[in-house]
């Protein structure tokens, strides 16, 4: 049995038909092509699926589609600036080399971006720590780590 | 349930099931170097002996991106297109076409975008590729195969899995003279493409790592199991040759009573020893390894280190200090082809036979063309993972080979343009062509000039060009070395151990790399932290492990320990660059120095601080688990 399903993505309304197991992320990834957001485990492990839902990150391989009925949904290719500029997240990505691969990407920058909104000026050890449900291969992490601490920095000196 | 045998070691028993009974063992060959009889006469001539029994734990290369294959038939052309995440699609081109469908090559084309993560497992042919790529052609409809991360786990091939038994014999100074290693490696159920060679060849190579020690004798038997195969996983050998040969050093320095650095100290290869031949027969052409050490020592303030222990006791912590010295061997089968092309709208582009996957090959190319030949940085373009354009020759990128083959590749094709441009500039300027300078993008005789641009648009123009030459100034060279490079380096690891729980906790990482000549810091420290950090998963939390039937137990991120961001802490990472000499850019890969650092630096760093227990050794992966019954076991035993 196939239900319809209603949310807005990166702004825009969208809608479809689901079926009640179909993942949040099947429906971002196969009906909505939006395939920045990734899927690296099957067992809510990766985080390379992170996506924000009403502002707050979740694993989009962890919530069935109709969970996000009527919600607001922020993927990887929504936080770039209208006119293209990167995010400053994205930004601090590129600058610190915190991408080698980039399949972590999304799903890190999504995340960075929630660490940044809910720990403003959180020290290495905590940005370490909330990165705990992602999982990175190549970077070692580190250029990660920087880039979340400066672009958190970044975010929050520009609120002020 | 059929029996099975998992370890090597079960397997070679003479009573074990027989994975393919047809041969009768499951030993597939014995291979040996150096004389036995010698090396054992030699053992006992020595002052001391010392002995290690390790197993280099079997690892997944868990690239984050599962594997996946589509392929795609065009009946009316009899054209295969094949879409999936390689390290270079050439090999796998090759494979499909000549030797599984039967297919002219140039109708077989293998498209990689965005490989998320290589490791040495993406370079590989696997079965369901040659499934996926045959089913397309017989149904004549496009077919895609996505595996899940369970599903790669029991498919990926796996790396290391080694039992290594090594001997070192020491003069009374502390010198040593003679070792014999004896490896069984686990290949699994069937021969992969190239997990059969490692401890040779890979490891072998570049044994005794560092050291000078002139006799040598070696014994490699690969083992069939029913595992996973394993093959090439980033070191692909030479991880598991540091780690034995850094095992033996901190043994022979607690028997002789020497500091671990001193032990070192007086086996390095010194300096004066370049161009140094190893056992099997490569040439170390540069390399300070006492320096290098020095430098780790420093830079983590080795000296100092047991007020630092006295202040975590104070806090009931035990804390450790780790060194291991390290060397790789990098650039192997250094051949490429890398083109560089001039386009109409004045971008270069590099058409490489290499293929990035996250080795930042689009940024360090263009700094190197930018650089040779004036062309903003900006306009240049990188091409490369598509068989369809890639160059002839086309190994792909494996082995911290890149730097070496495909940017000596770049470099030498940009000499070309050069010489060829001067031809075309003195025609332009009126000169003679070896009257006609090159530098910073601008062609100079006397005193007018004409730029890079104007001479790539020349070039097309016949009428432009000096009698007899063919028009375009592209560039197209088959990079060839004889030789590959040798990076090396010092780590040392800062550890606490949480003495109630087991835990292992990284306070301090220094690692001070030799890469040679360092075309891009950003982009040789990535590859360090990367590399550091595959070690230190190997060293503290991954492990494959199958129970006694041969399932796979470790078959998901829930039960296979992939390291996290919480496990490290800020890495320290140095230089102590001494240009290859073998190499126009004196380069030395970078990619897999890091796992061969970090397993033996974190080892040594936790027997350390385990030592008031009597600990000296524990195999890794070095879980709380194994840590926390070692202590136990070392308690009942005191108590005893
Ligand atoms: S895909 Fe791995 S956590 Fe969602
Ligand atoms: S950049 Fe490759 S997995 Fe993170």
């Amino acid at each position: 049995m196939e239900y319809n399903v209603q949310m807005t993505v990166n702004g825009k309304a969208v809608s479809g038909k689901v079926e009640a197991r179909t993942l949040l992320v099947q429906f971002i990834r196969e009906h909505l092509r939006l395939t920045g957001t990734h899927v690296g485990c099957d067992t809510t492990q990766c985080g390379c699926c992170v996506i924000h839902v009403d502002g707050v990150a979740m694993k989009s391989c962890t919530m069935l589609a109709l969970q996000a009925d009527g919600k607001s949904i922020l993927t990887i290719e929504g936080l770039a600036a209208a006119d293209g500029a990167l995010h400053p997240m994205q930004q601090a990505f590129r600058d610190h080399h915190g991408l080698q691969c980039g399949f972590c990407t999304p799903g890190m920058v999504m995340m960075g971006v929630d660490i940044a909104r809910r720990l403003p000026g959180a020290d290495e050890k905590t940005v370490r720590h909330q990165l705990e449900g992602n999982i990175c291969r190549c970077t070692g992490y580190q250029g990660i780590v920087e880039a979340i601490m400066d672009a958190s920095a970044k975010m929050h000196a520009a609120k002020a | 349930m059929l029996p099975a045998a998992v370890s090597s070691v079960d397997a070679l028993k003479a009573d074990s099931p027989k994975v393919w009974p047809e041969f009768g063992t499951n030993e597939v060959v014995h291979w040996e170097y150096g004389e036995a009889a010698k090396v054992e006469t030699l053992l006992r001539s020595a002052h001391r002996v010392v002995k290690v029994d390790l197993v280099n734990n079997r690892i997944a290369p868990a690239p984050m991106e599962p594997r996946v294959v589509a392929a795609k038939y065009d009946a009316a052309e009899g054209r295969l297109t094949v879409w999936s995440p390689t390290q270079g699609g050439r090999r796998i081109q090759m494979m499909l076409a000549r030797t599984l469908l039967k297919m002219a090559p140039d109708k077989v084309r293998v498209i990689s975008i965005d490989t998320g993560g290589g490791f040495g497992v993406r370079s590989k042919m696997f079965p369901e590729t040659a499934m996926v790529a045959y089913a397309a052609r017989q149904l004549g409809r496009p077919v895609k195969w996505l595996g899940d991360r369970a599903e790669t786990f029991v498919s990926d091939y796996h790396g290391r899995d080694q039992i290594n038994h090594a001997q070192m014999g020491l003069d009374r100074d502390g010198k040593a003279f003679v070792l014999k290693v004896e490896t069984l490696l686990n290949v699994g159920a069937y021969l992969s493409e190239n997990g059969l060679r490692l401890p040779m060849e890979g490891g072998g190579r570049i044994i005794p790592c560092g050291y000078h020690i002139p006799d040598f004798y070696f014994s490699v038997k690969p083992t069939f199991t029913n595992t996973v195969c394993t093959d090439t996983y980033r070191g692909a050998g030479r991880p598991e040759a540091n780690y034995l040969m850094e095992r033996l050093m901190d043994k022979a320095a607690e028997t002789y009573g020497l500091p671990r650095e001193e032990i070192r100290r007086r086996n390095f290869i010194k300096p004066s020893q370049f161009p140094y031949k190893t056992h099997l027969g490569f040439v170390i052409d540069s390399g300070d390894f006492a320096g290098t050490m020095e430098m780790a020592l420093e830079h983590s303030n080795w000296a100092a280190f047991e007020e630092r222990r006295g202040r975590s006791a104070a806090r009931g912590k035990l804390r450790g200090i780790g060194l291991a010295f390290f060397i790789e061997g990098a650039g192997s089968r250094p051949v490429e082809g890398m083109r560089v092309r001039f386009e109409d709208n004045g971008d270069v582009s590099v058409i490489a036979g290499t293929y990035s996957h996250g080795q930042g090959h689009a940024t360090v190319y263009s700094q190197l063309v930018h650089e040779f030949l004036g062309v903003d940085y900006d306009k240049v373009r990188l091409i490369n993972g598509d068989t369809g354009t890639s160059p002839e020759v086309s190994n792909g990128t494996f082995g911290s080979r890149s730097s070496m083959v495909g940017g000596g590749g770049v470099k030498r094709a940009c000499d070309a343009i050069i010489v060829k441009g001067k031809k075309i500039a003195a025609r332009l300027l009126q000169s003679d062509a070896t009257r006609v300078t090159f530098e910073a993008g601008v062609f100079r005789a006397q005193t007018s000039s004409v730029t890079m641009a104007d001479v790539a648009a020349a070039a097309r123009d016949p009428n432009k060009l000096p009698d007899g030459m063919a028009p375009g100034l592209d560039e197209y060279v088959v990079y060839e070395n004889d030789t590959e490079n040798f990076p090396n380096g010092a780590h040392v690891a800062e550890i606490e151990v949480d003495p109630e729980t087991g835990v292992v906790e990284i306070l301090n990482y220094v690692a001070v790399d030799d890469c040679g000549v360092v075309l891009n810091p950003f982009i040789v420290h990535g590859q360090i932290y990367g590399g550091i950090a595959q070690g230190i998963g190997q060293a503290l939390t991954e492990n494959i492990v199958y129970d006694a039937e041969g399932q796979l137990l470790s078959g998901t991120f829930m039960d296979y320990g992939m390291p996290r961001a919480g496990h490290f802490s800020h890495i320290d990472a140095r230089f102590n660059a001494m240009p290859a000499k073998t190499n126009e850019l004196g380069v030395k890969g970078a990619g897999e120095a890091g796992c061969c650092g970090a397993p033996p630096a974190i080892v040594s760093a936790v027997v350390d601080a385990l030592g008031s227990y009597g600990i000296k050794h524990i195999d890794m992966p070095l879980s709380p688990e194994r840590v926390w019954r070692a202590i136990q076991e070392s308690r009942v035993n005191k108590a005893a």
